[in-house]
């Protein structure tokens, strides 16, 4: 394209059509991105895609290996094993989007005041997160969950919960950045307030830190609702969910052994789509990082 | 006789350094007991080479910082320790322009924006009125008012210049601390921003405090200048006198340092080398911070060890030194022949 | 015969935005003892030209064309052989010493690593030789500076480091990317003289990168212009500055504030526009858009090298001394 139509594109346009060319020019990221997606869409639409009611026992056919009415074959209840799977999606993108959003929501701003004014803040703020941050992730969620106790709902929160202290500390690590960067001198000596520094010029530019966040934690917190409800600390039965099927799956390991193989698979690939998508998103929005 | 626009008196800007072992109450000192005065429309040059704090003193000039000691009066009032909202009032009278281009401007705000943000802020103007007078800026400044839409990463280092020059110039303040502004440019660049400041500073009038380590810029420039070293200044004297007649040993070895593009001249120069390091501010020298390194140190024992020299009109003709060696009637030694540029061009020329 | 030549050198990158012509078809050379100075603004290809000689360039730079050192071949050499040259008969000093020098080892060891691996010399003879060197450059008390760590030194003293580093091999040839850049202006000048003197007492030839006219002044024999990737005048040194031809070096020249001194708050040359980032090279003179002589054949034709003065090479159609007019826009 020649310079004089590439002028012709409005900013934000070409910044856009920079960044997707950089991004399909990682196929891995490409790749993540895809099976992403799909997992999205299959958690929107498991009433669509699902074949069968995923609570629907047909005993007469308890144990079948995998045919043409049934995909992925049945569970020891009878169900469609295949149908469970699409909406076992549900749980763990619904959990996984909505724990990491909300952990945002309340570490985005600690980090953002801990960061900016510094002062006793500060201080307080990282010596409690370096002590919750003692704490491994997992052990934190399951340890909350059983607290709250098991429901869907809780478990969001219990994931949520885990994930604020690595979150501050990643959105305080940037404000203390961006608070030297020379706009946010200009702004000062604009007047500006603090909230208008904060939400026009510190916010805004670390979105593209906080979405590689993202794509790291949302596998993070797949993983940990597949944990809570294998320890029955989650989504409670009849609700589908990866963790409950592998969970349920245990006994069966030797006679049925795809009871184990697909929701396992299904975890696998959702974190490990999400974790390639990240990478590469990361590359894509580092200037610095060359082809 | 109007008043000053700025008149900084004994400013001190000391940072602590906090929690090192053994060493804790270390202190950088900065700004050391600076004093000058900027006059309307007058354009002063702040001159100095790293760790001579010229920029921390217009980071504290534009309260940026809050001074440990002294006072800093922006058309007459005291503004060394107001607060920010007792600040925000008086914003619009000084303004500040950056070196860096690229760090200057918010990547996620338009063009258009942020040079309207202090209109915005300083609710002088909002809507169309707003519009209009942000393409009036862009104007002003030699950009294409079409631009108010793009981003900064869209433009050069040398059109964010000009950004940034639209936005501190917005409100019409009366003083303007430009700080390195045309450093990071390359030389065909800095030429056209230099020629728009002093198209602009004409136009506008404002009192512009230009600190920069760049002599051949200060001479072209600057009606005063003020040299620092070690978060003292030095000398201080008009352009003419400090490039024809430099005082100090620092300045006169500054000049010298500067470079001709003539080769015939700048290789006749006598070079005046300084030698030994840059002392630690957090460990000045006791007395004379520049004796360790000053040519002539031999001869300005022991006061130079014990006293800090101060800064005096030895002639009565408005040019400061603050050496030992200057007295009234006797000049600083000159250390080599032939020391300032200009100098050079006026006689060989 | 030359000692380091270029022969149509060109590079070319592939970028995220698509590619770059970072030099295009490029010669210089560099004589025993000279100091060739190659200036530019930002982007002009300057230090990739200098660069693609020992093939410090990215894996996404192409470079064709030819490079000889003493009459080798260094583009077309094998690794091993390259290797043998890189450091030992070609050496660098770069812009920046913080980030040029290792910052978890002291300076004796970076110097000895240096000798130890291309003279293989013993612990001993290297530490000897070091001291050697730190004194040649003119770092007060050696033995003291030999087990420093890189940040405990100031700027200056960390170049002199760098360039003690260089010379630890006695190379034939120094290649300098604008080494007083990131210094202070007092610092920049006792670095020149140490260059200079290395040249006088050691014969080191230099290439010197930079994109500041004073420096070029102070210490270069000849001068190479490079704009957009190629390069558009060279003359020796005196010559340059006072009979520029190029209509880029003039305008140049004339943007200096030193130019403008002496007769009042003149307006200083502007030179309007960017220098161009281009994909290809033009069939046009790279220089047109932003150039007060351009005709319609210095935008469909490149100009030519050629000869306008004695030892004067200038790629321009319209080749002269004459400023720019007053006020002039493109």
């Amino acid at each position: 394209m020649s310079v004089q139509e590439a002028a012709v594109l409005s900013p934000r346009a070409r910044m856009r059509r920079r960044m997707r060319r950089r991004l399909l020019r990682r196929p891995l990221a490409v790749a993540g991105l895809v099976v992403a997606l799909m997992f999205v869409l299959m958690a929107i639409f498991a009433p669509v895609i699902a074949p069968y009611d995923p609570g629907h026992s047909d005993f007469s056919a308890a144990l079948a290996p995998p045919s043409s009415e049934h995909l992925f074959g049945t569970d020891e209840l009878g169900r469609d094993v295949f149908s469970r799977t699409v909406w076992g999606a549900r749980a763990s993108m619904q959990v996984g989007v909505f724990s990491t959003l909300l952990a945002m929501a309340v570490a985005v701003p600690i980090g953002l005041v801990a960061g900016y004014y510094r002062g006793w803040v500060d201080p307080v703020v990282s010596r409690i997160t370096d002590v919750m941050l003692a704490f491994p992730f997992l052990i934190v969620a399951v340890g909350l969950a059983a607290i709250l106790g098991p429901s869907l709902t809780n478990a969001t929160i219990a994931l949520a919960f885990a994930a604020v202290p690595a979150l501050i500390r990643v959105t305080r690590g940037e404000t203390l950045a961006l608070r030297e960067e020379d706009y946010v001198r200009a702004a000062i000596a604009n007047g500006a307030s603090d909230t208008t520094i904060l939400g026009r010029h510190v916010l805004p530019n670390m979105t593209g830190t906080l979405i590689v966040q993202m794509t790291v934690w949302i596998p993070t917190a797949i993983i940990g609702e597949s944990l809570l409800s294998f320890l029955g600390l989650g989504v409670q039965p009849p609700t589908p969910s990866w963790g409950v099927m592998l969970s349920a799956a245990q006994p069966f390991i030797d006679q049925a052994p795809r009871l184990v193989i697909f929701p396992g698979l299904a975890i696998f690939l959702a974190t490990l789509s999400f974790n390639l998508l990240g990478d590469g998103m990361r590359d894509v929005l580092d200037p610095r990082t060359q082809n | 006789m109007s008043d000053p626009t700025l008149e900084v008196t004994d400013l001190r800007m000391h940072f602590p350094l906090s929690g090192r072992l053994g060493r804790a109450g270390a202190v950088v000192h900065a700004v050391d007991g600076v004093s000058f005065t900027v006059a309307p429309g007058e354009v002063l040059g702040l001159v100095g080479e790293s760790g001579s704090g010229k920029s921390t003193v217009g980071n504290c000039i534009m309260r940026l910082l809050e001074p440990t000691a002294g006072t800093i009066r922006l058309k007459g009032k005291d503004i060394t320790h107001l607060s920010r909202s007792q600040l925000r009032p008086l914003r619009r009278e000084m303004h500040m322009v950056f070196q860096d281009p690229y760090s200057s401007l918010n990547p996620r705000m338009t063009n258009g924006a942020a040079v309207g943000e202090p209109l915005r802020l300083h609710g002088i103007a909002q809507g169309k009125d707003l519009e209009r007078r942000v393409a009036e800026l862009f104007d002003q400044v030699g950009l294409n008012p079409d631009l108010r839409h793009r981003y900064p990463h869209e433009l050069s280092g040398g059109q964010r210049q000009r950004i940034g020059l639209a936005r501190s110039l917005s409100v019409r303040p009366s003083l303007l601390i430009a700080d390195e502004p045309v450093s990071a440019l390359d030389v065909s660049v800095q030429a056209a921003i230099l020629n728009l400041l002093t198209d602009l500073q004409h136009d506008l009038g404002f009192a512009c405090l230009f600190i920069t380590h760049d002599l051949s810029i200060v001479e072209y420039f600057c009606d005063r200048v003020i040299v620092m070293y070690l978060g003292r200044i030095v000398e201080t004297g008009t352009r003419e006198q400090i490039f024809a007649s430099p005082q100090h040993p620092y300045t006169q070895a500054l000049l010298s340092a500067a470079m001709t593009p003539d080769p015939d001249v700048q290789r006749g120069r006598q070079r005046i080398t300084l030698e030994g390091d840059l002392p630690s501010p957090i460990d000045l020298p006791a007395g004379c911070a520049f004796r360790t390194r000053c040519p002539l140190a031999h001869e300005s024992l022991p006061k130079s060890e014990e006293e800090v020299p101060e800064l005096r009109d030895v002639d009565g003709d408005g040019h400061l030194v603050a050496c030992h060696l200057a007295r009234h009637g006797r000049r600083v030694p000159r250390l080599g022949e032939r020391v300032a540029p200009s100098t050079d061009r006026v006689a060989g020329r | 015969m030359a000692l380091l030549e270029l022969n149509d050198v060109s590079v070319r990158f592939q970028t995220d935005d698509g590619p770059v012509q970072a030099v295009d078809r490029v010669s210089w050379s560099l004589d025993s003892g000279e100091v060739l100075a190659v200036v530019g603004e930002s982007g002009c290809g300057k230090s990739v030209s200098a660069m693609s000689v020992v093939r410090l360039l990215p894996p996404s730079a192409k470079v064709s064309g030819e490079a000889r050192f003493d009459g080798r071949d260094l583009l077309g050499a094998r690794d091993s052989e390259l290797r043998a040259v890189r450091g030992r008969e070609i050496s660098f000093i770069f812009q920046e010493p913080m980030t040029s020098l290792n910052p978890a080892l002291t300076v004796g060891r970076q110097i000895g690593e240096v000798l130890r691996r291309h003279l293989g010399m013993s612990g001993a003879q290297a530490r000897d030789r070091t001291l050697e060197l730190l004194d040649l450059v003119g770092i007060p008390a050696p033995q003291r500076r030999v087990g420093e760590y890189p940040h405990q030194l100031s700027g200056g003293m960390r170049q002199r480091v760098m360039i003690a580093m260089a010379l630890a091999c006695d190379p034939k040839v120094l290649i300098a990317d604008e080494p007083t850049t990131a210094l202070d202006v007092t610092i920049q000048a006792g670095i020149l003289d140490l260059l200079r003197d290395v040249r006088e007492r050691l014969g080191t030839a230099i290439v010197l990168i930079t994109h500041d006219l004073g420096v070029v002044a102070d210490i270069a024999d000849r001068v190479v212009v490079m704009y957009a990737g190629r390069k558009v005048e060279e003359a020796p040194v005196h010559e340059l500055f006072a009979h520029p031809q190029h209509p880029y070096t003039v305008g140049l020249l004339a943007a200096l504030p030193q130019a403008s001194n002496g007769s009042g708050r003149r307006r200083l040359q502007e030179i309007p526009g960017i220098v161009p980032s281009l994909p290809e090279p033009p069939r046009a003179c790279t220089f047109a858009p932003r150039c007060p002589r351009a005709d319609d054949r210095s935008r469909s034709e490149e100009p030519p090298l050629g000869e306008v003065r004695p030892d004067h090479l200038v790629a321009c159609f319209h080749p002269g001394e004459e400023p720019w007019p007053e006020g002039w826009r493109s």
